[in-house]
C-alpha cells in the first residue's frame, strides 16, 4: 500500500463528496418539487460513491506505516496511532488536503450554473468509470461498476437540462451559454494526471484519460450543438491545482458547512 | 397562457409480467421530462421495472354524477361471473 495510492483514491472520492454536497445544497430549494427530488437522488448518488470511496481509502490509509501516514497529509485531526474509517477523511482533512477537481467546488449560483457544472462532470464520469471498469484493483474496479450505472443516468438528466435551457427561451440561452463558457476552464483538469495518478497508470489501477479527452469533447459538442449553444475554444487555458490540494476559495465554505458538526462537536453522531 | 407546467399521470409496472398501475400524477414540460420525473419521484425505492406516462388531458373520465345508471345495474347479474363451471383440479389460479 502507498501514499500514492491513497491520494489516487482521494482523488476519487473527493471529486464525489464535493460534486453531491454541492447539489444537495439544492434540497429544498428546487425549482419545482420533481425537480427538487431528482436533484437531491443525484446528490445522494454522489455522496454514496465517496462513501464507498472513503471506506476504501480509510482501508488504504490504516495499512500504512506510521511515517507514512505522517507524510500523507498536511493535516489530519486523528490522534496518533488511531484507525481511520469512512467519516476520517472526509471530516478531519483540511482543504489543501482535499484533492477533488476545481470544477466540482464552484458555486451552485443558479440553476444553469449548476446544470452545467454536472454536465462536464457527467460527461467526464461515464468516460471515466468505463475505463476504470477495467482497473486491476478489483475494489476501484467494482466501485466504478456499480457507479457508472448511476452517471449514465446523471448524464441523461444534465444533457436534457442543456438542450432544454439552451433550446428553450431567449433567458434561458443567455443563462446556460454562460455557464458553460464560465465553467469551460475548469475542465481541463480532469484530463491531466497528478503525480498519484500517473504512478496508478503505471500499475493499471488507474487510467490515462488524456486520451478520452477527444471522445469527451465531441460528446460535450453533440448536446451543446443540439442545444443550439456555441462550443467553447478547446485550446483555452485552463486552471489546475485541486488534484494538488490548491483549491479555489470556495473550498474553505464548503468544508466550513461541511465540517462543522464533528469539528466543533468530535465524534457526535445521531 | 399558463406558466405552469401541464400535469402528467404516471404508471408503473412494479414487475415484469405484471400490468402498470395508475400510482400519481406530477408536472412536467413535456414527455421526456415526465419520464424523468417519473423515474425520480415514484421508482427511487426499486418500485418499479417500467414507466408509462400520458398527459392528464388526454384521459377521459367518467362523470361520477353518472355512478348510478352506470355501475349499479350490474349489481344483481352474478349469472355474469363464470363461477357456475368446475374447475378441474390442475388449474390452480383462475
Amino acid at each position: 500500500m502507498s501514499v500514492n495510492k491513497l491520494n489516487y483514491i482521494l482523488q476519487l472520492a473527493d471529486n464525489a463528496l464535493i460534486i453531491g454536497h454541492r447539489i444537495s445544497e439544492w434540497c429544498g430549494h428546487g425549482p419545482i418539487l420533481e425537480q427538487d427530488i431528482a436533484i437531491t437522488n443525484t446528490a445522494l448518488d454522489h455522496l454514496g460513491q465517496a462513501r464507498s470511496l472513503f471506506q476504501y481509502a480509510a482501508e488504504v490509509y490504516n495499512d500504512l506505516t506510521p511515517e507514512a501516514r505522517q507524510s500523507a497529509f498536511t493535516n489530519l485531526n486523528l490522534p496518533e496511532g488511531q484507525e481511520a474509517d469512512e467519516d476520517t477523511l472526509p471530516y478531519l482533512r483540511d482543504a489543501w488536503d482535499f484533492k477533488n477537481a476545481l470544477l466540482l467546488e464552484q458555486d451552485n449560483k443558479d440553476w444553469a450554473y449548476t446544470i452545467a457544472r454536472s454536465f462536464y462532470y457527467d460527461q467526464f464520469a461515464v468516460l471515466h468509470y468505463t475505463a476504470l471498469k477495467n482497473s486491476k484493483d478489483v475494489v476501484i474496479a467494482a466501485i466504478a461498476e456499480k457507479s457508472l450505472k448511476e452517471a449514465k443516468y446523471h448524464l441523461k438528466w444534465s444533457s436534457e437540462w442543456v438542450i432544454r435551457l439552451g433550446d428553450g427561451t431567449p433567458e434561458s440561452h443567455a443563462k446556460i451559454q454562460e455557464a458553460i463558457n464560465e465553467l469551460w476552464a475548469y475542465s481541463g483538469e480532469l484530463f491531466i494526471p497528478s503525480e498519484a495518478e500517473k504512478d496508478m497508470i503505471a500499475g493499471s489501477i488507474a487510467t490515462p484519460m488524456e486520451h478520452l479527452k477527444t471522445e469527451w469533447l465531441s460528446n460535450i459538442y453533440t448536446v451543446l450543438s443540439e442545444a443550439t449553444l456555441s462550443m467553447p475554444d478547446a485550446n483555452a487555458w485552463m486552471h489546475t491545482g485541486g488534484k494538488t490540494g490548491t483549491h479555489t476559495e470556495h473550498m474553505g465554505f464548503i468544508l466550513t458547512q461541511l465540517q462543522y458538526v464533528q469539528r466543533a462537536y468530535p465524534n457526535m453522531s445521531w | 397562457m399558463s406558466q405552469e407546467w401541464p400535469l402528467w399521470e404516471v404508471f408503473i409496472r412494479s414487475k415484469t409480467g405484471l400490468d402498470h398501475k395508475h400510482v400519481g400524477s406530477l408536472h412536467a414540460a413535456d414527455a421526456a421530462m415526465a419520464m424523468e420525473n417519473a423515474r425520480d419521484v415514484y421508482t427511487r425505492r426499486m418500485e418499479g421495472v417500467s414507466i408509462w406516462v400520458v398527459e392528464s388531458k388526454h384521459i377521459h373520465a367518467s362523470n361520477p354524477d353518472e355512478a348510478d345508471e352506470m355501475y349499479d345495474p350490474a349489481n344483481d347479474k352474478v349469472y355474469r361471473h363464470p363461477t357456475f363451471y368446475v374447475l378441474p383440479k390442475e388449474v390452480e389460479y383462475m
